[in-house]
């Protein structure tokens, strides 16, 4: 089987993170990093390959050039081969654009599963899966606590407000998987040595077939257009209990109607 | 501005979520209209007048029972490009906003997500939209329509303005894919009570809480306070408590007027999740947790010995 695993870069956890004042983007000149969530989409797809025993794992990004080194994470982690889409005309792109861009580079791989991780730890973004699997026309499901496959059919239980849901879809699909559906394991040193030889493709936008002026901020339809500092809380209170701090608590509550 | 407001249907209600999101349009704009995809919700659909719908289409068919995304984006894209709208609201949750970005894909349109604000500036829709863990807040735009928004559960309370809302029922047309994922097994509420994106009050418990079975103090004082229990992402990993509970980077973001923290310390992913509540009382041993950082109210304390009589305060009060 053939598994396609969208991933992307973001910036380091322990990086201090900024968005830059002239171009209203995300700074990312800090340390990068695979964003964490994808290593759960990366581990659940090297976990179907082995678990059947034959397939293949193939990363694709969407990224600058700068991010290839992300993107190589992800062959030392385990997957087989890598599609990185690097383009100028790629930068300041939405989610649309960006899943316009995506979409055609998993039409080029044909897999017969799609998986992505629940967000993007910079963006906070958790959409992409929705508006690529339209583009795709594939039936999706997201929040996936647990994956199964047999028979051509991917059956799914989805973490929702009300607790989980149990869905099946026929493959090919896309999935976005939880962070609570697996463990992802780290590169190994003969990870790391093996990920120099395999296949690592690099495509513009043109080997896509795509029109320059879709993509990027002149594709997008969202713009960001300042930026301002979160609302202060104002004066906070103190309470050491000294046995009475329930009632102090009752206290200021009722004098702000909370009760 | 023709605004249409996407009204979720659960267990025979509209979502609160969504009501609060209409009623803000309602607020932004002269006429909104709503729309509920589900399956015998043609009465619901009437409701949504109270909360300021002039028109409410209601997708009333047995292939939209279960709450999968795609049915639902073919249903609004129709509706939307036959009654002209140029701005479709949604309140987050896990349908809607796959509901959203499907949409977004088959229109080509702008989506900005995770809103805690929309106002009209000079006529042009900004939202507000906190961003790299809400140290910074950043406005966002649209340069072309339709515009599409997803904003922030508990964000918006829902208004009765008492009006009354035409219904028209919309012939439903699916995509072949749009069908292929099937509902096996529907989840089930697994607490009485409001879920914790409904709630006005939360009492949400950590690690601080020592045993999973001192949840039961904060249930007692949540039922009291007519609120609903959370749990940081420790203690559900823990399976301390279900994941639907779960605030943080990775559970759910949550905006009620009064949060209580009982044995939380608040680390970053926690506060992602809570920050924009009304309240927050924090009560912790320890003095120096990161919590108190942002609580309006720090009790340093034992929770053991202050939840169970708050509980009781709080019954002596409501009698």
């Amino acid at each position: 089987m053939k598994i396609a695993v969208c991933v992307k870069e973001v910036p380091e956890a322990s990086a201090r993170t900024r968005i830059d004042p002239g171009t209203l983007r995300l700074d990312r000149s800090g340390t990068a990093a695979l964003n964490p969530f994808d290593a759960h989409a990366l581990e659940e797809a090297l976990r179907v390959k082995e678990r059947t025993g034959d397939g293949e794992v193939v990363a694709v990004m969407m990224a600058p050039a700068r991010a290839a080194d992300s993107l190589r994470k992800a062959l030392a982690i385990g997957a087989d081969r890598a599609v990185h889409v690097a383009d100028e005309a790629l930068e300041g792109s939405d989610l649309v654009a960006t899943a316009k861009v995506l979409a055609k580079a998993l039409e080029r791989e044909e897999p017969e599963l799609v998986l992505l991780g629940q967000q993007g730890s910079d963006s906070d973004g958790a959409v992409l899966w929705s508006a690529l699997a339209d583009l795709l026309r594939l039936p999706v499901v997201s929040q996936a606590a647990s994956l199964e496959l047999e028979d051509g059919t991917a059956t799914v239980k989805r973490q929702t407000e009300y607790g989980y849901d149990v869905i099946s879809v026929p493959l090919p699909a896309v999935v976005a998987v939880s962070d609570a559906i697996n463990e992802p394991r780290y590169p190994s040193l003969k990870g790391i040595m093996g990920a120099k030889k395999k296949p690592f493709e690099t495509v513009g936008v043109g080997d896509l077939g795509l029109d320059p002026g879709e993509l990027g901020a002149a594709g997008s339809r969202t713009e960001v257009l300042a930026l301002a500092d979160p609302p202060s809380r104002g004066d906070s209170v103190r309470i050491e209990d000294d046995g009475s701090a329930a009632e102090k608590i009752i206290e200021y509550l009722s004098e702000r109607k909370l009760l | 501005m023709a605004t249409l407001v996407y009204l979720e249907d659960h267990e025979g209600e509209l979502v609160k979520g969504s009501l609060g999101v209409l009623s803000k349009a309602a607020k932004l704009g002269d006429e909104v209209s709503a729309i509920v995809a589900g399956s015998g919700v043609t009465e619901l659909a009437g409701e949504a007048g109270r909360y300021g719908a002039t028109k409410v289409y209601a997708a009333d068919d047995p292939a939209l029972a279960a709450p999968l995304p795609q049915p639902r984006v073919d249903v609004l894209a129709e509706v939307i490009a036959d009654g002209g709208f140029d701005t479709v609201l949604f309140g987050a949750s896990v349908l809607a906003a796959d509901v959203a970005a499907g949409l977004a894909a088959r229109l080509g349109a702008g989506l900005n997500w995770d809103l805690v604000d929309l106002e009209l500036r000079d006529g042009k829709l900004v939202g507000k939209r906190p961003a790299l863990q809400d140290s910074v807040y950043v406005d966002v735009g649209w340069t072309d329509e339709p515009r599409l928004a997803l904003v922030r559960s508990g964000t918006f309370e829902p208004v009765e303005s008492g009006g009354e809302a035409q219904v028209e029922d919309v012939a439903v047309e699916l995509q072949d894919f749009s069908q292929r994922a099937v509902m096996v097994e529907r989840a089930h509420a697994e607490s009485e009570g409001p879920s914790i994106e409904d709630a006005d009050v939360i009492v949400a418990g950590g690690r601080g809480l020592g045993v999973p079975e001192k949840f039961a103090l904060l249930e007692d004082l949540a039922k009291a306070l007519g609120g609903a229990v959370a749990a940081t992402r420790a203690v559900v990993d823990a399976g301390w408590y279900p994941y639907a509970t779960q605030v943080g980077q990775t559970g759910k973001t949550v905006s009620p007027k009064l949060y209580l923290a009982c044995g939380i310390s608040g680390a970053i992913q926690h506060k992602v999740g809570m920050q924009s509540s009304g309240t927050i009382v924090a009560i912790n041993k320890d003095p120096n947790a990161p919590i108190f950082e942002y609580a309006d109210v720090g009790v340093v304390g034992d929770l053991h010995e202050i939840v169970p009589k708050l509980t009781e305060l709080v019954k002596e009060r409501r009698g």
